[in-house]
Protein backbone atom coordinates (compact mmCIF):
# COMPACT_ATOMS: atom_id res chain seq x y z
CA UNK A 1 0.00 0.00 0.00
CA UNK A 2 1.80 3.12 -1.27
CA UNK A 3 1.06 6.18 0.83
CA UNK A 4 2.27 9.51 -0.45
CA UNK A 5 3.21 12.01 2.26
CA UNK A 6 3.20 15.46 0.74
CA UNK A 7 6.54 17.16 1.34
CA UNK A 8 6.12 20.91 1.12
CA UNK A 9 8.63 22.04 3.69
CA UNK A 10 6.18 22.26 6.60
CA UNK A 11 7.88 20.03 9.13
CA UNK A 12 7.71 16.64 10.78
CA UNK A 13 7.46 14.49 7.64
CA UNK A 14 9.90 11.99 9.09
CA UNK A 15 7.70 10.99 12.04
CA UNK A 16 4.68 10.47 9.81
CA UNK A 17 6.69 8.33 7.38
CA UNK A 18 8.02 6.18 10.22
CA UNK A 19 4.57 5.71 11.68
CA UNK A 20 3.20 4.63 8.28
CA UNK A 21 6.05 2.19 7.94
CA UNK A 22 5.45 0.68 11.36
CA UNK A 23 1.78 0.25 10.44
CA UNK A 24 2.59 -1.79 7.35
CA UNK A 25 2.31 0.95 4.73
CA UNK A 26 4.92 2.04 2.24
CA UNK A 27 5.53 5.77 2.72
CA UNK A 28 6.56 7.87 -0.26
CA UNK A 29 7.68 11.34 0.80
CA UNK A 30 7.13 13.52 -2.21
CA UNK A 31 6.33 16.90 -3.67
CA UNK A 32 5.71 15.52 -7.17
CA UNK A 33 2.33 15.29 -8.88
CA UNK A 34 3.27 12.07 -10.65
CA UNK A 35 3.97 10.36 -7.34
CA UNK A 36 0.69 11.57 -5.85
CA UNK A 37 -0.94 10.08 -8.89
CA UNK A 38 0.85 6.76 -8.43
CA UNK A 39 0.09 6.49 -4.69
CA UNK A 40 -2.86 4.55 -3.26
CA UNK A 41 -3.45 7.12 -0.55
CA UNK A 42 -2.26 10.58 0.35
CA UNK A 43 -1.36 12.27 3.62
CA UNK A 44 -1.04 16.03 3.99
CA UNK A 45 0.92 16.65 7.19
CA UNK A 46 1.89 20.08 8.42
CA UNK A 47 3.14 22.15 11.29
CA UNK A 48 3.40 25.93 11.17
CA UNK A 49 1.40 28.81 9.80
CA UNK A 50 -1.62 28.53 7.47
CA UNK A 51 -0.51 31.25 5.04
CA UNK A 52 3.01 29.81 4.69
CA UNK A 53 1.60 26.34 4.07
CA UNK A 54 -0.79 27.48 1.34
CA UNK A 55 1.94 29.64 -0.21
CA UNK A 56 4.22 26.59 -0.38
CA UNK A 57 1.50 24.36 -1.89
CA UNK A 58 0.89 27.07 -4.49
CA UNK A 59 4.58 27.54 -5.20
CA UNK A 60 5.03 23.80 -5.72
CA UNK A 61 1.92 23.83 -7.90
CA UNK A 62 0.30 21.13 -5.78
CA UNK A 63 -3.13 22.63 -5.09
CA UNK A 64 -4.65 21.46 -8.38
CA UNK A 65 -3.04 18.04 -8.00
CA UNK A 66 -4.45 17.58 -4.50
CA UNK A 67 -7.95 18.60 -5.58
CA UNK A 68 -7.71 16.24 -8.56
CA UNK A 69 -6.71 13.27 -6.36
CA UNK A 70 -9.51 14.03 -3.92
CA UNK A 71 -12.01 14.22 -6.81
CA UNK A 72 -10.82 10.81 -7.92
CA UNK A 73 -11.83 9.50 -4.48
CA UNK A 74 -8.35 8.57 -3.34
CA UNK A 75 -8.27 8.22 0.48
CA UNK A 76 -6.80 11.44 1.83
CA UNK A 77 -5.75 12.31 5.38
CA UNK A 78 -4.86 15.77 6.66
CA UNK A 79 -2.94 15.95 9.93
CA UNK A 80 -2.94 19.02 12.23
CA UNK A 81 -2.24 22.03 9.98
CA UNK A 82 -2.76 19.65 7.04
CA UNK A 83 -6.31 19.14 8.28
CA UNK A 84 -6.93 22.86 8.72
CA UNK A 85 -5.90 23.45 5.10
CA UNK A 86 -8.83 21.26 3.99
CA UNK A 87 -11.23 24.03 5.02
CA UNK A 88 -12.07 27.22 3.14
CA UNK A 89 -10.30 29.76 5.30
CA UNK A 90 -8.60 30.42 8.63
CA UNK A 91 -8.61 33.23 11.17
CA UNK A 92 -4.85 32.78 11.22
CA UNK A 93 -4.51 33.55 7.49
CA UNK A 94 -4.09 37.06 6.16
CA UNK A 95 -3.53 36.35 2.50
CA UNK A 96 -4.46 32.80 1.56
CA UNK A 97 -7.64 30.76 1.24
CA UNK A 98 -7.60 27.08 2.15
CA UNK A 99 -8.15 24.14 -0.18
CA UNK A 100 -11.91 24.36 0.36
CA UNK A 101 -12.45 20.60 0.25
CA UNK A 102 -14.56 20.89 3.40
CA UNK A 103 -16.66 24.02 3.83
CA UNK A 104 -16.17 26.06 6.96
CA UNK A 105 -13.35 27.90 8.64
CA UNK A 106 -10.53 27.50 11.12
CA UNK A 107 -10.82 29.60 14.29
CA UNK A 108 -8.63 30.38 17.29
CA UNK A 109 -9.31 29.21 20.82
CA UNK A 110 -10.86 32.14 22.67
CA UNK A 111 -8.78 33.80 25.35
CA UNK A 112 -11.37 32.83 27.96
CA UNK A 113 -10.14 33.17 31.51
CA UNK A 114 -7.97 30.26 32.49
CA UNK A 115 -7.81 28.70 29.03
CA UNK A 116 -4.20 28.28 28.07
CA UNK A 117 -3.37 28.48 24.40
CA UNK A 118 -1.88 26.44 22.71
CA UNK A 119 -4.00 23.43 23.67
CA UNK A 120 -1.09 21.14 24.41
CA UNK A 121 -1.06 17.59 25.63
CA UNK A 122 -3.19 14.44 25.84
CA UNK A 123 -6.94 14.87 25.66
CA UNK A 124 -9.98 12.62 25.23
CA UNK A 125 -11.70 11.81 21.97
CA UNK A 126 -15.48 11.80 21.91
CA UNK A 127 -16.50 9.66 18.97
CA UNK A 128 -19.46 10.87 16.96
CA UNK A 129 -19.21 8.71 13.83
CA UNK A 130 -19.12 5.30 15.49
CA UNK A 131 -18.95 3.45 12.17
CA UNK A 132 -16.05 5.50 10.74
CA UNK A 133 -13.47 3.08 9.31
CA UNK A 134 -10.74 5.43 10.55
CA UNK A 135 -11.90 4.90 14.13
CA UNK A 136 -12.15 1.14 14.10
CA UNK A 137 -11.13 -0.02 17.59
CA UNK A 138 -11.00 3.53 18.97
CA UNK A 139 -13.47 4.33 21.74
CA UNK A 140 -14.61 7.57 23.29
CA UNK A 141 -12.18 8.40 26.07
CA UNK A 142 -9.12 7.29 24.08
CA UNK A 143 -6.46 9.94 24.52
CA UNK A 144 -4.39 11.48 21.74
CA UNK A 145 -1.75 14.19 21.61
CA UNK A 146 -2.81 17.71 20.67
CA UNK A 147 -0.59 20.70 20.03
CA UNK A 148 -2.47 23.58 18.39
CA UNK A 149 -4.00 27.04 18.82
CA UNK A 150 -6.64 26.86 16.06
CA UNK A 151 -9.38 24.36 15.36
CA UNK A 152 -11.78 23.67 12.49
CA UNK A 153 -15.40 24.76 12.46
CA UNK A 154 -17.01 22.92 9.56
CA UNK A 155 -20.21 24.43 8.13
CA UNK A 156 -21.84 21.03 7.78
CA UNK A 157 -21.79 19.35 11.19
CA UNK A 158 -22.32 15.93 9.64
CA UNK A 159 -18.63 15.82 8.66
CA UNK A 160 -17.62 15.76 12.34
CA UNK A 161 -16.43 12.25 13.23
CA UNK A 162 -15.11 13.08 16.71
CA UNK A 163 -14.87 16.00 19.07
CA UNK A 164 -12.66 17.02 21.96
CA UNK A 165 -13.38 19.35 24.87
CA UNK A 166 -11.04 22.24 25.63
CA UNK A 167 -12.95 25.31 26.75
CA UNK A 168 -15.29 24.51 23.87
CA UNK A 169 -16.23 21.21 22.32
CA UNK A 170 -14.42 21.34 18.99
CA UNK A 171 -14.26 19.05 15.96
CA UNK A 172 -11.02 17.07 16.09
CA UNK A 173 -11.72 14.44 13.43
CA UNK A 174 -13.45 15.29 10.16
CA UNK A 175 -14.63 12.86 7.55
CA UNK A 176 -16.16 13.71 4.20
CA UNK A 177 -16.38 10.80 1.78
CA UNK A 178 -12.78 9.77 1.10
CA UNK A 179 -11.29 12.74 2.93
CA UNK A 180 -10.26 12.58 6.59
CA UNK A 181 -8.71 15.17 8.85
CA UNK A 182 -7.32 14.88 12.37
CA UNK A 183 -6.41 17.89 14.50
CA UNK A 184 -4.13 15.88 16.81
CA UNK A 185 -0.91 14.06 15.95
CA UNK A 186 -1.62 10.34 15.46
CA UNK A 187 2.07 9.81 14.69
CA UNK A 188 2.85 11.03 18.21
CA UNK A 189 -0.07 9.44 20.04
CA UNK A 190 1.45 6.09 20.90
CA UNK A 191 -0.86 3.08 20.54
CA UNK A 192 -4.13 4.99 20.00
CA UNK A 193 -2.51 7.09 17.29
CA UNK A 194 -0.90 4.13 15.58
CA UNK A 195 -4.26 2.36 15.54
CA UNK A 196 -5.77 5.28 13.63
CA UNK A 197 -2.86 5.26 11.19
CA UNK A 198 -3.19 1.50 10.76
CA UNK A 199 -6.89 2.00 10.03
CA UNK A 200 -6.01 4.56 7.37
CA UNK A 201 -3.38 2.26 5.87
CA UNK A 202 -5.87 -0.59 5.61
CA UNK A 203 -8.77 1.45 4.21
CA UNK A 204 -9.98 0.15 0.87
CA UNK B 1 -10.28 16.57 29.99
CA UNK B 2 -6.75 17.68 29.21
CA UNK B 3 -4.36 15.49 31.20
CA UNK B 4 -1.56 16.74 33.37
CA UNK B 5 1.69 15.53 31.81
CA UNK B 6 4.59 13.63 33.34
CA UNK B 7 7.85 14.20 31.49
CA UNK B 8 11.18 12.45 32.08
CA UNK B 9 14.22 14.47 31.03
CA UNK B 10 17.36 12.93 29.57
CA UNK B 11 20.72 14.68 29.41
CA UNK B 12 22.55 13.93 26.18
CA UNK B 13 26.25 14.30 25.50
CA UNK B 14 27.65 13.49 22.06
CA UNK B 15 24.56 11.50 21.25
CA UNK B 16 24.62 9.43 24.46
CA UNK B 17 22.59 9.56 27.67
CA UNK B 18 24.65 10.79 30.60
CA UNK B 19 23.91 10.83 34.34
CA UNK B 20 23.44 7.08 34.42
CA UNK B 21 20.03 5.66 33.86
CA UNK B 22 19.71 2.53 35.96
CA UNK B 23 17.20 0.17 34.50
CA UNK B 24 17.32 -3.52 35.01
CA UNK B 25 17.69 -5.37 31.74
CA UNK B 26 18.68 -2.35 29.75
CA UNK B 27 21.35 -3.50 27.33
CA UNK B 28 22.82 -0.06 26.85
CA UNK B 29 21.86 2.56 29.40
CA UNK B 30 23.62 5.18 27.28
CA UNK B 31 21.48 4.62 24.21
CA UNK B 32 18.83 7.36 24.08
CA UNK B 33 16.57 5.22 21.90
CA UNK B 34 16.56 2.32 24.35
CA UNK B 35 15.90 4.59 27.31
CA UNK B 36 13.16 6.41 25.38
CA UNK B 37 11.50 3.08 24.60
CA UNK B 38 11.39 2.20 28.29
CA UNK B 39 9.74 5.51 29.15
CA UNK B 40 7.36 5.03 26.25
CA UNK B 41 6.34 1.66 27.71
CA UNK B 42 5.95 3.18 31.17
CA UNK B 43 3.47 5.66 29.75
CA UNK B 44 5.46 8.89 29.81
CA UNK B 45 3.48 11.67 28.14
CA UNK B 46 6.46 13.34 26.53
CA UNK B 47 10.23 13.28 26.71
CA UNK B 48 12.76 16.07 26.91
CA UNK B 49 16.28 15.59 25.54
CA UNK B 50 18.76 18.16 26.70
CA UNK B 51 22.00 18.28 24.76
CA UNK B 52 24.60 19.36 27.29
CA UNK B 53 27.49 19.47 24.82
CA UNK B 54 25.61 21.90 22.67
CA UNK B 55 28.51 22.65 20.38
CA UNK B 56 28.30 23.56 16.75
CA UNK B 57 30.03 20.34 15.63
CA UNK B 58 27.54 18.41 17.65
CA UNK B 59 24.50 19.67 15.75
CA UNK B 60 24.64 16.96 13.12
CA UNK B 61 24.88 14.23 15.74
CA UNK B 62 21.85 15.69 17.48
CA UNK B 63 19.77 15.78 14.30
CA UNK B 64 20.72 12.18 13.56
CA UNK B 65 19.75 11.22 17.09
CA UNK B 66 16.39 12.94 16.76
CA UNK B 67 15.74 11.02 13.54
CA UNK B 68 16.58 7.77 15.28
CA UNK B 69 14.32 8.51 18.25
CA UNK B 70 11.43 9.59 16.03
CA UNK B 71 11.80 6.40 14.03
CA UNK B 72 11.44 4.24 17.11
CA UNK B 73 8.97 5.88 19.46
CA UNK B 74 5.68 7.48 18.59
CA UNK B 75 5.33 10.05 21.32
CA UNK B 76 6.07 13.76 21.45
CA UNK B 77 9.50 14.91 22.48
CA UNK B 78 11.33 18.19 22.92
CA UNK B 79 14.98 18.84 22.16
CA UNK B 80 17.01 21.59 23.77
CA UNK B 81 20.56 22.73 24.42
CA UNK B 82 22.42 25.53 22.70
CA UNK B 83 19.89 26.11 19.95
CA UNK B 84 20.32 29.56 18.46
CA UNK B 85 19.73 29.36 14.72
CA UNK B 86 16.50 29.15 12.77
CA UNK B 87 18.22 26.51 10.62
CA UNK B 88 18.88 24.34 13.71
CA UNK B 89 15.24 24.60 14.71
CA UNK B 90 14.05 23.64 11.24
CA UNK B 91 16.42 20.66 11.06
CA UNK B 92 15.39 19.34 14.47
CA UNK B 93 11.67 19.70 13.73
CA UNK B 94 12.03 18.10 10.32
CA UNK B 95 13.94 15.23 11.91
CA UNK B 96 10.90 14.49 14.08
CA UNK B 97 11.13 16.55 17.26
CA UNK B 98 7.73 17.89 18.30
CA UNK B 99 9.18 20.95 19.97
CA UNK B 100 12.49 22.70 20.49
CA UNK B 101 13.50 24.37 23.71
CA UNK B 102 15.35 27.71 23.65
CA UNK B 103 17.18 29.11 26.64
CA UNK B 104 20.41 31.17 26.59
CA UNK B 105 20.10 32.26 22.97
CA UNK B 106 16.51 33.40 23.50
CA UNK B 107 17.59 35.59 26.42
CA UNK B 108 20.40 37.08 24.34
CA UNK B 109 18.32 37.45 21.19
CA UNK B 110 14.62 37.52 22.11
CA UNK B 111 13.66 38.02 18.44
CA UNK B 112 14.69 34.38 17.95
CA UNK B 113 11.43 33.47 19.70
CA UNK B 114 9.22 35.60 17.46
CA UNK B 115 10.99 34.58 14.27
CA UNK B 116 10.76 30.89 15.15
CA UNK B 117 7.14 31.11 16.31
CA UNK B 118 6.12 32.89 13.14
CA UNK B 119 7.94 30.39 10.99
CA UNK B 120 7.08 27.12 12.71
CA UNK B 121 4.14 28.02 14.97
CA UNK B 122 4.09 28.79 18.69
CA UNK B 123 3.13 25.22 19.53
CA UNK B 124 6.66 23.96 18.86
CA UNK B 125 8.63 26.73 20.57
CA UNK B 126 9.40 26.10 24.25
CA UNK B 127 11.29 28.71 26.23
CA UNK B 128 13.30 27.24 29.09
CA UNK B 129 13.89 29.51 32.07
CA UNK B 130 16.39 28.77 34.85
CA UNK B 131 15.37 30.94 37.79
CA UNK B 132 16.94 31.63 41.17
CA UNK B 133 15.40 33.26 44.20
CA UNK B 134 17.04 36.63 44.97
CA UNK B 135 14.92 37.58 47.96
CA UNK B 136 12.34 39.88 46.47
CA UNK B 137 12.31 38.38 42.97
CA UNK B 138 13.54 35.47 40.84
CA UNK B 139 16.46 36.10 38.53
CA UNK B 140 17.02 34.43 35.16
CA UNK B 141 20.33 32.59 34.75
CA UNK B 142 21.81 31.45 31.43
CA UNK B 143 24.65 29.25 30.19
CA UNK B 144 23.46 26.24 32.14
CA UNK B 145 22.81 28.26 35.28
CA UNK B 146 26.30 29.77 35.40
CA UNK B 147 25.60 33.34 34.32
CA UNK B 148 23.22 35.75 36.07
CA UNK B 149 21.40 38.11 33.74
CA UNK B 150 19.77 40.66 36.03
CA UNK B 151 16.48 39.82 34.31
CA UNK B 152 13.38 39.20 36.38
CA UNK B 153 11.99 35.72 35.68
CA UNK B 154 8.33 36.80 35.76
CA UNK B 155 8.94 39.64 33.34
CA UNK B 156 10.94 37.35 31.07
CA UNK B 157 8.24 34.65 31.06
CA UNK B 158 5.64 37.25 30.14
CA UNK B 159 7.83 38.65 27.38
CA UNK B 160 8.61 35.19 26.00
CA UNK B 161 4.89 34.39 25.84
CA UNK B 162 4.18 37.69 24.15
CA UNK B 163 6.90 37.00 21.56
CA UNK B 164 5.21 33.73 20.68
CA UNK B 165 6.58 31.00 22.98
CA UNK B 166 4.07 28.17 23.18
CA UNK B 167 5.27 26.78 26.49
CA UNK B 168 7.56 27.59 29.40
CA UNK B 169 9.93 25.00 30.85
CA UNK B 170 10.58 26.43 34.29
CA UNK B 171 13.48 25.17 36.38
CA UNK B 172 13.99 26.31 39.95
CA UNK B 173 17.73 26.47 40.53
CA UNK B 174 17.09 26.63 44.27
CA UNK B 175 15.10 23.41 44.35
CA UNK B 176 16.82 21.44 41.58
CA UNK B 177 18.51 18.36 43.03
CA UNK B 178 17.13 18.87 46.55
CA UNK B 179 14.23 16.37 46.31
CA UNK B 180 12.32 18.75 48.58
CA UNK B 181 9.55 19.16 46.05
CA UNK B 182 8.93 21.60 43.23
CA UNK B 183 9.21 25.33 43.89
CA UNK B 184 5.50 25.96 44.32
CA UNK B 185 5.86 29.68 44.91
CA UNK B 186 7.87 30.26 41.74
CA UNK B 187 5.72 27.95 39.65
CA UNK B 188 2.52 29.58 40.88
CA UNK B 189 3.90 33.05 40.16
CA UNK B 190 4.71 32.05 36.56
CA UNK B 191 1.47 30.17 35.85
CA UNK B 192 -0.45 33.22 37.07
CA UNK B 193 1.58 35.49 34.83
CA UNK B 194 1.33 33.69 31.49
CA UNK B 195 -1.48 32.13 29.50
CA UNK B 196 0.58 29.33 27.97
CA UNK B 197 1.35 25.89 29.42
CA UNK B 198 4.09 25.67 32.06
CA UNK B 199 6.29 22.63 32.73
CA UNK B 200 7.63 22.66 36.30
CA UNK B 201 11.12 21.28 36.84
CA UNK B 202 13.52 20.80 39.73
CA UNK B 203 13.03 19.22 43.12
CA UNK B 204 10.72 16.24 42.64
CA UNK B 205 11.35 13.73 45.41
CA UNK B 206 8.01 12.19 46.35
CA UNK B 207 4.64 11.33 44.87
CA UNK B 208 3.08 14.18 46.79
CA UNK B 209 5.41 16.67 45.11
CA UNK B 210 3.72 15.95 41.79
CA UNK B 211 0.28 16.35 43.35
CA UNK B 212 1.27 19.67 44.90
CA UNK B 213 2.74 21.22 41.78
CA UNK B 214 -0.41 20.41 39.79
CA UNK B 215 -3.00 21.37 42.39
CA UNK B 216 -1.26 24.15 44.30
CA UNK B 217 0.80 25.79 41.56
CA UNK B 218 -1.34 25.01 38.50
CA UNK B 219 1.51 23.50 36.49
CA UNK B 220 0.47 21.77 33.25
CA UNK B 221 3.30 19.28 33.29
CA UNK B 222 5.95 18.08 35.72
CA UNK B 223 9.44 17.15 34.66
CA UNK B 224 11.84 14.91 36.56
CA UNK B 225 15.11 13.19 35.79
CA UNK B 226 16.98 11.23 38.43
CA UNK B 227 13.78 10.22 40.22
CA UNK B 228 12.78 8.22 37.16
CA UNK B 229 16.24 7.25 35.99
CA UNK B 230 17.06 5.64 39.32
CA UNK B 231 13.63 4.05 39.44
CA UNK B 232 12.66 5.57 42.73
CA UNK B 233 9.25 5.77 41.13
CA UNK B 234 7.97 4.59 37.81
CA UNK B 235 5.86 6.88 35.65
CA UNK B 236 2.94 4.49 36.23
CA UNK B 237 3.27 4.80 40.01
CA UNK B 238 3.19 8.58 39.82
CA UNK B 239 0.18 8.53 37.53
CA UNK B 240 -1.78 6.02 39.56
CA UNK B 241 -1.19 8.09 42.67
CA UNK B 242 -2.36 11.26 40.92
CA UNK B 243 -5.39 9.51 39.46
CA UNK B 244 -6.44 8.32 42.91
CA UNK B 245 -6.16 11.87 44.18
CA UNK B 246 -8.38 13.14 41.38
CA UNK B 247 -5.76 14.73 39.13
CA UNK B 248 -6.50 14.09 35.43
CA UNK B 249 -3.74 11.90 33.99
CA UNK B 250 -3.44 9.56 31.06
CA UNK B 251 -3.07 5.94 32.07
CA UNK B 252 -1.40 4.00 29.27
Amino acid sequence: MKIAIIDYGMGNIHSVAKAIQSCGGEPVVTGKKSELDAADKIILPGVGAFDDAMAELNRLDLVGAILEQVRRKKPFLGICLGMQLLLEKSQEAKTHQGLGIISGEVVKFGAKSGLKVPHMGWNDLKIVAKDSPLLNGIDSGSQVYFCHSYYPQPADKSVIAATCAYGVEFACILQKDNVYGVQFHPEKSQSAGLKIIRNFVSLC
Amino acid sequence: MLSKRIIPCLDIKEGRVVKGVKFLGLRDAGDPVEVAKIYDQQGADELVFLDITASFENRKTLVELVEKIAGNIFMPFTVGGGIGEIGDIRNLLNAGAEKVSLNTQAVKFPELISTAAKRFGSQCIVVAIDAKNQGDHWEVFINGGRTPTGIDALAWAEKAARLGAGEILLTSMDFDGTKDGYDLELTRAITQKVNIPVIASGGAGSLEDFYNVFTKANADAALAASLFHYQEFSIGQVKNYLKEKGVPVRLA
